[in-house]
C-alpha cells in the first residue's frame, strides 16, 4: 500500500535504529505525547529494537485518558435523560465512571449510538427528530475542527435536536504545565503528529525555548517514530534543544489555517480539569455563546459533578509519566481490558491497554 | 461474574466471551464432551463417532457484499463441524423473526440458504420458526445446528497441536470483519472490499485425505480473529507460538480500510479461512495443496509451534521487532484521533 508499507520496511528500520544504538550512549529520556505514538510503538514491536537506554515514556495524548472522571458520570447521566440519544466514538463507551460506563447505561434503556464522525451524529439527529442526540466532543486540535464544521452545517440545516457536549482539550498549555513539573527530567518530546498538523510545528518553539527541550513531530509509522527518535537523540548529544519536523509529509510551520478559524469561530478557551493534572487555564475549548443553541451543557443544564478518582488507580500519574502501568497495583488485576478501572485500560490509545494487549511479559 | 448484566462486549468472541462460557455455562452445564470447548462436539455412538454443534446468527445488516446472514448461517455451521475434520451430513435451521421483516427479504434469505447448502451438499433436515413483535429482536435471528461424521483415526483438536508445528493460513484475514465494519459504518472503501463467507469442508477434506495423522488442529479464525484464536490454541494446547506479521495474507484495500479506522486485522473475522497446525515434515505438501484448492489459493505459512510458555504467542512485526499477541478484549472500536 502507498505511504504504507514503505514506512515499514524491515531493512531501513534496522539500519535506523542501528545509528539510533550509535547516538543513544548514556541513558535518555524522551516523552511520546500521543497514544497513537504509543500505540503504534508497542504495536510494531519498536520496543525491541531500540536501545536499551533510551526510556519513552507516555504522556498526556489520549482523549478518552485525560478526560476527568466527573464529566465521564455527566456523560452517564445525560445518557439516562428519557428521549436523548448519545452519540458517541467507540472508545467511550466502557470508560468507567463512579458507577458504570455509558455501556451499562445502554443496557439499562439508554440510547448510545456509535459514530465514526461528528457529522454522523448530526445524521443521526436528522433521522431522530423526536429524540436530543448529544455527542460528548472528546479529542484535541485534530477532532475540534470537525466537530466546529459540524455545528456550522447543524446551524445551516436548522437542526434543533442537535448538541455538542464539548470536553475538548489544546495541547500546548497542557505541555506547558506538564513541562513546568521539574521532576519528569524530559529531554525530549516525540511530538503528537496529528495534532501538529493543525496546530503547525511553531506551536512548540515556546516549549522548546523556555525549558530547554528538543521538541520532534513524529509520524506514526515505524519509520517515521524511528527518525524522530533519532533527531531527539542527535540533538541530545550535540545539547540543543530545537524544534524539528520529522514529519513533513503532513505538517507545515504554520499549520492548517482554515482549521485553526474554524476552532476559534465555533470554540473559546476554557480553564480545563485533566485527569492527573488538576485544572490547566486555558486548556479547554468551550462552544462561544452565539452557539449556544448547540450547546448540551446549555440546553441541558448540566453541572459537572466532582467525581472522585477509582481507588488505587494511578492513571492521573501514568499519564504525566510518573509511573508505569505495571507500576500500579491494579494492572492487569483488578483492571484488565475486560474490566477497566481506569480510562487508560480503555483507549485503544491508552498506556495500560497498550501495555496490556502488547507489552506484557516479553522484553527483547 | 463482576458485571451484574449481559453487555454487547460478551458477545464479541473475546475474553469478556470466554469469561461468560466459563464462569457461567461449564459451571452449570460442563461435562466432558462440552467442556474441551471445541467448534464442535465429537461423540461416540458405539458405531463410529459423530461430530454436532450449533451456532447463531445476528448479523447487522442482515445482507452485505459477498453474503448474506443465509449463506454465513449455513457455512458457519458446516465450518464448525470441518475443523473437527469431520464430513458434515446435515443441518437443522432455527429462524427467529421480527415482526414487521418483508417477506420479500425473508424470501431472499430462504433461497441464500437453499443455494448455499446445495452448493456444500449439505442439506437442511429439520427446522423452526417463532415470531416475536416488533423491537423485540432485529429484523432475523438464525440458528443452525450441523451433525457430521468424523472418520476413523481422525483427531484433529486444539489440543492436538505440539511444538514445531508449522501454522498455515487458508487465506486472507479480516475480509468479513471489515466488509461488516465498513457497512455499519456507512463508510465506503474504494476497491472490492466483500465477505469472504464459504463452506470450507470439501477443502478441509482433501488436506486431511492426502495428509492423514499430520493435521493436528484446525481453527476458523471467526469473531475475535486469528490473534483470538491462536492464544486459545496455544492456551488449550499448552504451547507457545511465533508469528511472523509478514507472512499473514491481507488484501491491500482490507489493509487500507484498517488503517483508516484503527483496527487491527488480527483481532477481525473471516468466516471462509481457517490455520493449519501441520507437522513440519509434510507443512510444504500441505500448503500445495491448499494452493491448489479455490478456497486457499491465497495460502500462506505464518508461523511454527515452540515449546512455550503456554499460552504465549509472539509476533515478529514486519518492521522487525517482536510483541505478545493477546486474545481480544472489548469489541474492536475505532480510533478518535
Amino acid at each position: 500500500m502507498k505511504y504504507l508499507h514503505e514506512f515499514r520496511d524491515k531493512g531501513l528500520a534496522s539500519s535506523l535504529a542501528a545509528e539510533l544504538e550509535q547516538l543513544v550512549d548514556g541513558p535518555v529520556r524522551f516523552m511520546e505525547v500521543c497514544g497513537t505514538h504509543t500505540m503504534a510503538v508497542f504495536r510494531h514491536g519498536l520496543r525491541s529494537i531500540l536501545p536499551e537506554d533510551l526510556y519513552l515514556i507516555s504522556g498526556p495524548g489520549c482523549p478518552v485518558c485525560v478526560t476527568s472522571a466527573g464529566y465521564i458520570d455527566a456523560f452517564i447521566n445525560v445518557a439516562l435523560i428519557p428521549r436523548v440519544t448519545i452519540a458517541t466514538f467507540g472508545d467511550m463507551v466502557r470508560v468507567p465512571g463512579t458507577s458504570g460506563s455509558l455501556a451499562h447505561a445502554g443496557a439499562r434503556g439508554a440510547r448510545i449510538e456509535v459514530v465514526y464522525s461528528p457529522m454522523d451524529a448530526l445524521d443521526l439527529a436528522d433521522q431522530r427528530p423526536k429524540d436530543l442526540v448529544v455527542f460528548p466532543a472528546i479529542g484535541f486540535e485534530t477532532t475540534a475542527p470537525g466537530v466546529a464544521a459540524t455545528i456550522l452545517e447543524a446551524r445551516r440545516r436548522k437542526r434543533e435536536n442537535f448538541t455538542v457536549f464539548s470536553a475538548h482539550k489544546v495541547m500546548p498549555p497542557a505541555l506547558d504545565a506538564l513541562m513546568s513539573n521539574q521532576r519528569l527530567k524530559i529531554q525530549g518530546l516525540l511530538c503528537p503528529g496529528h495534532v501538529s498538523t493543525i496546530i503547525g510545528a511553531k506551536a512548540y518553539k515556546p516549549l522548546a525555548e523556555q525549558y530547554n527541550l528538543s521538541c520532534v513531530i513524529a509520524g506514526f509509522e515505524p519509520i517515521d517514530i524511528l527518525q524522530a527518535l533519532i533527531l531527539l537523540a542527535r540533538q541530545a548529544v550535540e545539547s540543543r534543544a530545537e524544534v524539528e519536523n520529522a514529519y513533513p509529509r503532513a505538517v507545515s510551520w504554520e499549520g492548517n489555517d482554515r482549521a485553526q478559524g474554524l476552532i476559534s469561530k465555533v470554540f473559546e478557551p476554557v480553564d480545563a480539569e485533566w485527569r492527573g493534572m488538576g485544572i490547566i487555564p486555558g486548556s479547554g475549548l468551550a462552544l462561544r455563546p452565539e452557539f449556544s443553541e448547540f450547546d448540551a451543557l446549555e440546553r441541558l443544564d448540566i453541572k459537572i459533578p466532582k467525581a472522585p478518582e477509582p481507588k488505587g488507580c494511578r492513571c492521573g500519574e501514568i499519564l504525566i509519566g510518573r509511573c508505569l502501568p505495571p507500576d500500579c497495583s491494579l494492572f492487569a488485576k483488578g483492571c484488565t481490558p475486560l474490566e477497566p478501572i481506569g480510562p487508560c485500560m480503555v483507549s485503544t490509545e491508552g498506556t495500560c491497554a497498550a501495555y496490556y494487549r502488547y507489552g506484557r511479559s516479553f522484553s527483547s | 461474574m463482576k458485571n451484574k448484566t449481559i453487555l454487547l462486549d460478551h458477545g464479541s468472541g473475546g475474553l469478556a466471551g470466554q469469561e461468560l462460557i466459563s464462569g457461567l455455562f461449564l459451571k452449570h452445564l460442563g461435562n466432558p464432551v462440552l467442556s474441551v470447548l471445541e467448534d464442535s462436539a465429537v461423540i461416540e455412538t458405539g458405531v463410529g463417532r459423530l461430530a454436532f454443534t450449533t451456532d447463531s446468527f445476528v448479523v447487522d445488516p442482515v445482507f452485505f457484499p459477498g453474503g448474506d446472514i443465509g449463506s454465513l448461517a449455513v457455512h458457519g455451521t458446516i465450518n464448525d463441524l470441518a475443523m473437527r475434520g469431520a464430513r458434515p451430513l446435515c443441518l437443522s435451521l432455527g429462524m427467529i423473526l421480527e415482526e414487521g421483516l418483508s417477506l420479500a427479504d425473508l424470501e431472499l434469505i430462504v433461497i441464500s440458504i437453499k443455494e448455499s447448502s446445495e452448493k456444500a451438499g449439505v442439506p437442511v433436515v429439520t427446522g423452526d420458526t417463532k415470531v416475536v413483535p416488533k423491537g423485540k429482536g432485529d429484523k432475523v435471528f438464525i440458528n443452525t445446528s450441523g451433525i457430521g461424521t468424523v472418520p476413523d483415526r481422525v483427531t484433529i483438536s486444539a489440543g492436538e497441536a505440539r511444538p514445531g508445528d508449522i501454522i498455515l493460513l487458508s487465506g486472507t484475514i479480516a475480509d468479513h470483519g471489515v466488509t461488516i465494519l465498513t457497512r455499519r459504518a456507512g463508510i465506503s472503501i474504494k476497491g472490492d472490499l466483500k465477505s469472504d463467507t464459504m463452506a470450507l469442508h470439501r477443502f478441509v477434506q482433501a488436506l486431511v485425505e492426502a495428509l492423514p495423522g499430520t493435521i493436528h488442529t484446525l481453527r476458523d479464525p471467526t469473531r475475535g480473529g486469528m490473534a483470538t484464536a491462536l492464544c486459545e490454541i496455544a492456551k488449550t494446547a499448552e504451547v507457545g507460538m511465533e508469528i511472523e506479521e509478514s507472512g499473514i495474507p491481507i488484501r491491500p484495500e482490507v489493509e487500507a480500510a484498517c488503517e483508516l479506522l484503527g483496527l487491527d486485522p488480527l483481532y477481525l473475522a473471516s468466516e471462509g479461512k481457517c490455520l493449519a497446525f501441520v507437522a513440519p515434515d509434510r507443512s510444504r505438501r500441505a500448503l500445495d495443496i491448499m494452493r491448489s484448492q479455490p478456497e486457499g489459493k491465497d495460502a500462506s505459512i505464518i508461523g511454527v509451534v515452540t515449546k512455550g510458555p503456554a499460552g504465549r504467542v509472539v509476533l515478529k512485526t514486519a518492521v522487525g521487532g517482536a510483541r505478545m499477541v493477546e486474545s481480544l478484549s472489548g469489541e474492536p472500536l475505532p480510533r478518535i484521533c
